[in-house]
């Protein structure tokens, strides 16, 4: 570890903290539906939106009503992104003239950005048009971020009123998400990007001669090997400035090309990566703040945004500090940091970004419900890998994918309320509302369906060699990690691979597809029906007797509640895949 | 809290007799229906059958560890048995009270009034409601009722614990009376209000027995979250062994079952029905009896508590403290004036005015008797007293009557008398306005008198975020000094009936809950109104059924320890919840390196405690789990310490001693436990 990441690393969190609170207010306003210095130009947008899809923007939804409009919404752009990719090659800009894609890869990929995850089991560069890239994912990314920023909305606003049945408007909230927040900062992003070099084209793929020609020999399946001199390298282009500013603004991750944000075309320099790292966490930091103005009690905001904080930094510590480590194995080599080397374990990371930068992406994209990779996870020490895996088990609320990170880390501050609010000799109370059975039994089932996909299907998987197995390259506990990394990434939507998994298989793509699927709706329905029962109750005044959730004990105790919960349910699993698996590297093994 | 109730709550903790019982009924509740009330026990319940099964079967078979297998499922067997043996204690302090109760609903005879005036001898168990009986002196009342004829002393201390007897008379608010409880002196008619098994006595050997206990609205919750919890722990364990044998490293189901077993949450599932079962049990020893544990959480959530000025907050009687005159009136003249008028007055503001002028002015107390006068008694339309003498027409009253007594005379009241009386008000005093011929004479200040340690208890009070508002008679400006004296939050003056009602529909609307005592019938609605309505058991029947809580010993300050014991009932379940959740962590580093370190004898870098070998680390982990719920019945039973301060400052001092106390203890325990079995060589 360098003063020269940490420093990095401290100017990073330094400014999410101080863009939290104007990016915060300004939400606020977006969805109280008060002034902005955008509205001359949106409110005419917005109005024709509303008149062309008959919305009267005025009608109050009940969270049935809500959850059911997020749902016919993510269904009918779900079937549109299917149907786009399965006819794309009678569709226009295809330039490298690619078919139509296969059906359970087309299912994967539908349910995947309509649910905000990402991933990707495909190559995106040989397998989706440009205009399936714009058409149909690209939009999602912004939709899947509305609707996740809608919910955090509706739930925030189940909080703040009383004694009310209703939760906003969906399409209200979807539109002005998008509008107002999504577009604008995504249209300077974009345009800066491209001055970093980020490109922005409809050409058709660059074959480029390469100046030293490369000699591959490869063995075939009947053992014969053959030699190929390699001497043009295809170079593939498109409209990537634009994808790339939504990619990562509305924590989607889905990458132009297959190497996501490590490609030069999509992540050229260390000033793009930082801006990126900060796209990531931009909405969910200021939503934190959008909660504490919204409900009356701006000090709950930055008690929440605290815990987040606490947590981020254990994780960038970790990661950070594995992978600066020597390589045990290696005991010959000088692996230590100077002005000609990095140091420590630079495989699967770019030397532009170097070990601060790429743990602290790997951190961030995993506390968020990003997915965006800017190195190789999979190559990262078992103990440097154990904190992306662990940040999505978590439930990816560490700040969080936009919206579905706040939503999630209201639950846990539902049930720490729930379980310490007692101690004060009171029913719960969370902001003055009652926390009852039905608001616990919700938030439970919330808390169960996540680990019940993760830890099921992965159970699946690993007894089953030729679905899940054969699709392993690596064995052993790194083997198991790549597996529970995979179900974890779906179920949480995040969508960033530990790679080492060929996961393009009907079996993963269908199982994957469908953790993706109930890991966003079956979670978000019981969220919104926690919300609609809280916005139903009456607000018991503060008095000194209120369970108090603005004090630095409160981020005390939610962030034990977080870890404890959290690692209490995964701990047995990870303590077979990467906590072996270090301690195995330390005596000597590797997989 | 009197002295018979007392010697109930000295009941020692583990009084052998109830311990006996309790062990017994714990066998008893290990049927699979009782069980499934609480989904946590009942899955230990379940992994218990299965390793004895499964036990039986390697017996034959010859597979497995026997020692091992044998020391795991008799420990699986144990943590249910204790769970259900804490549960049978606290319902064992009950029943023993529920006994002693039971011998006062001895058959007694009823003296029945028929229609016709004639009286039949039959058993109090054939009365019914509206039946009418005559109970004389030595007889025990037959059945619940209300006095509608006579007056009589009665000794209710088979209900009350009480021994001084208790008036009782037709009429007014002391008309209800109590079956199973004995008649000292005169005769009394009484008409029966309750069936057989219906009456008071039935009720409250149902409630202390919690034969009718229903699971309260926290504790349904806080089950659902222990269910949640078990069910996710169920998902780890069971998804464990998949892996387990992709690792190459399966695990028998004695240990998985361990694993499961140590970590959902056994003591907080263990000790719950327990500590709720205690927490009424805690306000029956206070003499308080609620009609649903759902009272006693509420009693915790109060924010507004209404306490009656008299009585609760002041004792009940005034005193003469001053006179002060009116222009031209000498202080003898008012003095003598005041004790003529006060002469035939029995009150206790009466006497205490004649005693004053004795005191003051040395002016003997004339008899009443001796002089040739006629007393004016106090009624409700003139809202005077006074007495007509030689000529003299005394009149004492409050300013508004005196002043209408004054104007119809053709005078009015001088405004330097109306001064003092503001000023008396504005002191908390309560002016009497004396009168002669009228002429106003002055001003008696009565005074009245703040318990001692009111103001200390409603500080208290308000650092636990509750607000007093005292009710009161008094026009509003006495009402705020003694408001002020006493040190309460707020206060409701010239209170009627009805505006009791009203505060307390106003503060409810705000989303707080009230409390509040009351005795009389007209306090009845607002006593159904209020989240916890506490009547007193002087008090009639009306108020006691309007009510959800009946005070014994009808004293109007047990108010505040009922909002302690509800406090202190969530604040156990909340601490248990959180010690039971941090435990786990120790458990983990007991068990999971002791399951794979056959396999990867790396993961004992994991085993932190350096624990003897896999299986005394297990075992450990087990048995510390069975015995910390032995070990917390106490602590159940009686319920964390409760010091009144603010949540923030409870949840501090809680946080520290059963969230890390519940970290620390168990790595503490597995590896005592740990080092005796491997001196035991048990493992």
């Amino acid at each position: 570890m360098s003063l020269n990441g940490w420093l990095q690393i401290a100017l990073f969190i330094a400014l999410i903290l101080l863009l939290a609170k104007p990016m915060g207010s300004y939400m606020t306003r977006v969805f109280d539906r008060r002034r902005t210095w955008l509205d001359p130009i949106l409110v005419p947008c917005e109005r024709l939106l509303y008149r062309l899809t008959g919305v009267d923007p005025d009608q109050e939804m009940r969270w049935t009503q809500y959850a059911m409009a997020m749902l016919v919404f993510s269904a009918a752009t779900l079937v549109l992104t299917y149907v786009i990719e399965r006819i794309q090659q009678v569709l226009p800009l295809n330039p490298q003239h690619l078919a139509a894609v296969a059906p359970d890869l087309a299912f994967n990929t539908a349910v995947s950005f309509t649910t905000n995850t990402n991933w990707q089991s495909y190559t995106p560069e040989t397998t989706m048009s440009y205009l399936t890239q714009m058409l149909g994912l690209a939009t999602h990314n912004f939709w899947s971020a509305a609707v996740g920023i809608a919910l955090a909305i509706a739930f925030i606003r189940g909080i703040a009123r009383r004694e009310m049945k209703t939760l906003g408007n969906f399409w209200v909230d979807l539109t002005r998400a998008t509008l107002w927040v999504l577009l604008p900062i995504c249209i300077v992003f974009a345009v800066t990007l491209t001055s970093q070099g980020v490109i922005q084209n409809f050409h058709p793929y660059t074959t480029a001669k390469l100046v030293q020609p490369q000699t591959i020999t490869t063995t075939g399946a009947d053992g014969k090997t053959t030699t190929t001199t390699v001497t043009t390298q295809t170079i593939a282009q498109g409209p990537v400035a634009s994808q790339e500013a939504i990619k990562m603004l509305g924590t989607n991750g889905g990458g132009f090309f297959n190497t996501n944000s490590a490609h030069p075309f999509e992540n050229p320099t260390p000033l793009s990566n930082f801006l990126q790292m900060l796209a990531i966490f931009l909405i969910p930091a200021g939503l934190t703040v959008t909660l504490g103005t919204m409900v009356g009690s701006p000090k709950h905001g930055w008690a929440v945004l605290a815990a987040m904080t606490i947590l981020w930094f254990c994780g960038v510590f970790v990661c950070y500090r594995a992978e600066a480590q020597p390589n045990p194995l290696m005991h010959n080599v000088d692996q230590h940091a100077s002005l000609t080397q990095s140091g420590g374990n630079m495989e699967g990371k770019e030397v532009r970004f170097g070990i601060a930068n790429s743990a602290l992406f790997a951190t961030v994209t995993t506390d968020a419900s990003c997915g965006a990779v800017n190195a190789m996870h999979d190559s990262f020490t078992p103990l440097g890998g154990l904190v992306p895996l662990t940040n999505i088990m978590l439930g990816e609320i560490v700040f969080g994918g936009v919206g579905a990170g706040l939503y999630g880390m209201l639950v846990f501050v539902v049930i720490s309320v729930f379980i310490a609010g007692l101690m004060v000799g009171r029913t719960p109370e969370y902001l003055g509302k009652k926390i009852e059975a039905y608001d616990v039994q919700m938030s439970m089932l919330y808390l169960l369906i996540f680990p019940l996909i993760i830890l099921g299907f992965a159970a699946i998987a690993v007894l089953m060699p030729n679905l899940g197995l054969s699709a392993l390259t690596n064995h052993g506990p790194h083997g198991l990690s790549e597996v529970l990394y995979a179900y974890a990434s779906a179920t949480g939507n995040n969508g960033s691979a530990f790679a080492g998994l060929s996961a393009n298989t009907h079996w993963y793509n269908y199982s994957l597809g469908f953790a993706m699927f109930f890991g966003r709706f079956m979670m978000a329905i019981p969220m919104l029906a926690i919300a609609g029962n809280l916005a139903g109750k009456k607000i018991v005044p503060e008095t000194a007797g209120t369970f108090p959730v603005t004090t630095p004990l409160f981020t005390v105790l939610l962030t034990s509640v977080i870890v404890i919960v959290g690692a209490l349910t995964f701990f047995p699993a990870l303590s077979l895949g990467p906590i072996l698996e270090h301690l195995l590297l330390h005596a000597g093994h590797t997989f | 809290m009197s002295t018979a109730s007392q010697a109930k709550g000295r009941r020692s903790l583990f009084d052998s007799a109830i311990v006996r019982r309790a062990a017994v009924d714990a066998l008893v509740k290990l049927a699979p229906k009782t069980m499934m009330k609480n989904p946590v026990m009942f899955v230990v319940e379940v992994g218990s059958v299965l390793t004895t099964v499964l036990l039986i079967y390697d017996r034959f078979t010859g597979h497995g560890h026997f020692s091992f297998d044998l020391q795991i499922t008799l420990w699986l067997w144990f943590t249910v048995l204790f769970a259900n043996f804490a549960e049978a204690m606290a319902e064992g302090r009950g029943k023993a009270q529920a006994d002693a109760l039971r011998l006062a609903k001895s058959e007694t005879t009823a003296y029945k009034v028929s229609k016709s005036g004639t009286i039949e001898e039959i058993p109090s168990s054939q009365l019914r409601a509206d039946d009418v009986v005559k109970v004389v002196a030595g007889q025990m009342i037959p059945g619940d009722g209300e006095v509608i004829v006579g007056v009589a002393s009665v000794d209710e201390s088979a209900i009350t614990g009480e021994s001084a007897p208790v008036i009782r008379e037709a009429g007014g608010d002391r008309s209800a009376v109590t079956g199973g409880t004995r008649v000292l002196s005169d005769e009394i008619t009484v008409r029966i209000t309750s069936n057989p098994g219906e009456t008071f006595l039935d009720r409250m050997i149902a409630l202390v027995e919690g034969a009718e206990r229903q699971k309260t609205p926290n504790e349904i919750a806080l089950n659902i979250l222990l269910a949640g919890l078990t069910i996710i722990f169920l998902l780890a364990v069971v998804t464990l062994q998949p892996y387990a044998i992709y690792s190459g490293a399966p695990q028998t189901v004695f240990v998985l079952i361990s694993l499961l077993v140590c970590l959902i949450p056994t003591t907080i599932g263990g000790l719950l029905s327990a500590i709720g079962i205690a927490g009424m049990d805690r306000l029956v020893q206070h003499n308080v009896l609620a009609t649903s544990g759902r009272a006693v959480e509420a009693a915790g959530d109060v924010n507004t508590l209404l306490l009656d000025k008299t009585g609760t907050i002041t004792i009940g009687n005034r005193e003469a403290s001053e006179f002060v005159t009116a222009p031209g009136v000498t202080s003898e003249q008012l003095a003598d004036a005041a004790q003529l008028s006060s002469l035939a007055d029995e009150t206790p503001e009466g006497r205490s005015i004649v005693v004053l002028a004795k005191q003051q002015y040395n002016l003997r107390g004339r008899e009443f008797a001796n002089l040739n006068a006629e007393f004016i008694p106090f009624s409700a339309t003139t809202r005077m007293s006074g007495i007509e003498v030689d000529g003299r027409s005394i009149r004492k009253g409050s300013v508004d009557a005196i002043s209408n007594y004054l104007i119809e005379h053709g005078s009015k009241l001088p405004d330097l008398v109306r001064e003092s009386v503001d000023a008396i008000s504005r002191s908390g005093g309560t002016p009497l306005v004396v009168a002669e011929n009228g002429r106003a004479l002055g001003v008696i200040h009565l005074k009245d008198v703040v318990k001692g340690g009111m103001k200390e208890r409603f500080d208290q009070l308000r650092a636990m975020g509750i607000r007093t508002i005292m009710i009161t008679g008094d026009n509003p400006l006495t009402a705020a000094a003694i408001a002020r004296e006493a040190g309460v939050d707020d206060f409701l003056a010239e209170a009627k009936p009805k505006d009791k009602m009203d505060l307390i529909k106003r503060e409810q609307a705000e989303g707080k809950l009230v409390a509040m005592t009351g005795d009389g019938t007209n306090d009845a609605p607002a006593l159904a109104q209020a989240d916890v309505g506490v009547a007193m058991n002087s008090g009639t029947q009306a108020a006691k059924e309007a009510g959800n809580m009946v005070d014994l010993d009808s004293n109007p300050t047990k108010l505040i320890e009922i909002v302690a014991i509800g406090k202190q009932l969530l604040m156990t379940r909340g601490a248990l919840t959180t010690f039971s959740i941090s435990n786990d962590i120790a458990k983990y580093f007991a068990i999971i390196p002791a399951m794979f370190a056959g396999a990867f004898p790396v993961l004992n870098a994991l085993n932190i405690m350096h624990l003897h070998n896999p299986e005394s680390a297990i075992l450990s982990a087990v048995i510390f789990n069975a015995l910390i719920i032995v070990a917390l019945i106490p602590l159940a039973l009686r319920g964390v310490r409760y010091r009144p301060m603010s949540a923030a400052a409870l949840l501090q001092r809680n946080l520290v001693v059963y969230g890390i106390g519940g970290i620390v203890a168990p790595f503490i325990g597995i590896k005592l436990i740990d080092m005796l079995i491997t001196a035991l060589h048990l493992a």
